[in-house]
């Protein structure tokens, strides 16, 4: 028996983006522009998606892949916008994942009518740590925050709040009971990823959602997170 | 929380590197910037080894400080906290020099034959 050190140098991710460029590749050869939603549990991403999606996005054709550990709840309350949609759990053979990965899109492919839409809309699995490590393939990154989760997060949560290319304020119809203070929010936001988009949103009020139905409008001109 | 999600991760690129011996040490360079708890990043490491070649090896990491760069300015300097605009120009075009690391750098393996050496 011999000892022999064996080089390595490959990042430990390296497999991961490995699929997820062959999704990309897949994505891209069906004309489909993929954004990646990622937030805490209870961000109001699902509601988001609702008040975003219930009038359509112009000119493009919308499907919603919701990551969720168990249970098809928000694929359900997206039925009725009829849209397609479906629903993926890290419990079923991905032993109950925090996350999506790629491998766990490559596996959802088949089930996804790419040829009869232009936008999937994925809905990660709520966690503000390991989605921000796992890329799946898409085109674009977008990360909700809520004023009821505290102006501290992007300096808690560094790698999330800069693996993304818009971030969402949402719960704007919250502030007058939180102590949320926007601009520290802002301030902390621009020291961990400066320049990035912001927009402010209530699900409840429509605030911002007609920005954020046009920055979903864009994102097939934009393409912008490299795979 | 994601030290189990990188730790399966390791363990999947040293076990590909291993092509079917037995694994004894891991190495792994971990950038800062990354948030990846070294303590708990081994003690996962210890249990997504099981029953696999890499079951029994030892974990060693090396802690890789981050140093940014602005483009405009070329200013180069080193950070603890997550702070990313520029302190001379306050630009927001920086790039990460180094402290994103999540690398297996090497493995050692228990091999049966000598290592053919051409």
């Amino acid at each position: 028996m011999h000892r022999v050190k064996v080089r390595v140098v490959e990042d430990a991710l390296d497999a991961n983006n490995t699929i997820a460029r062959a999704n990309r590749d897949d994505f891209d050869r069906n004309g489909v522009t993929v954004v990646n939603i990622m937030s805490a549990p209870g961000a109001g991403k699902t509601t988001l998606l609702e008040r975003v999606l219930r009038d359509g996005v112009e000119g493009l054709r919308v499907g919603v892949l919701e990551g969720d550990v168990q249970g098809s709840l928000d694929a359900d309350r997206l039925a009725h916008l009829h849209i397609p949609v479906t629903q993926l759990n890290t419990d079923s053979g991905f032993g109950g994942e925090c996350h999506l990965d790629a491998n766990m899109i490559r596996s959802a492919l088949p089930t996804l009518p790419l040829a009869d839409i232009d936008l999937l809309v994925v809905e990660n699995v709520g966690n503000l740590v390991c989605p921000a490590e796992f890329r799946i393939g898409e085109d674009a990154r977008m990360m909700v925050s809520s004023v009821a989760e505290g102006d501290d997060k992007p300096l808690k949560y560094p790698l999330m709040f800069r693996a993304c290319e818009l971030v969402v304020l949402n719960k704007m119809d919250l502030l007058p009971h939180v102590d949320f203070d926007v601009d520290r929010f802002r301030h902390f936001l621009d020291q961990v990823h400066p320049g990035v988009t912001v927009l402010e949103t209530s699900a409840r009020t429509g605030e911002g959602i007609e920005e954020l139905r046009r920055w979903f409008a864009s994102l097939p001109d934009r393409a912008v997170a490299p795979a | 929380m994601h030290e189990l999600s990188v730790s399966s991760a390791v363990v999947d690129t040293a076990v590909k590197h291993a092509a079917g011996r037995q694994v004894l040490l891991v190495s792994v360079r971990l950038g800062h910037l990354r948030q990846v708890v070294p303590d708990s990043l081994v003690f996962f490491f210890d249990l997504c080894a099981r029953d696999t070649v890499c079951e029994g090896a030892r974990l060693e990491y090396e802690v890789v400080a981050a140093r940014l760069r602005c483009e405009p300015c070329e200013h180069e300097w080193g950070v603890t906290e997550p702070a990313f605009r520029c302190p001379l120009c306050d630009g927001a075009r920086v790039v990460v020099v180094c402290g994103d690391e999540l690398e297996v750098a090497s493995i050692e393996v228990h091999q049966e034959e000598p290592a053919c050496i051409v």
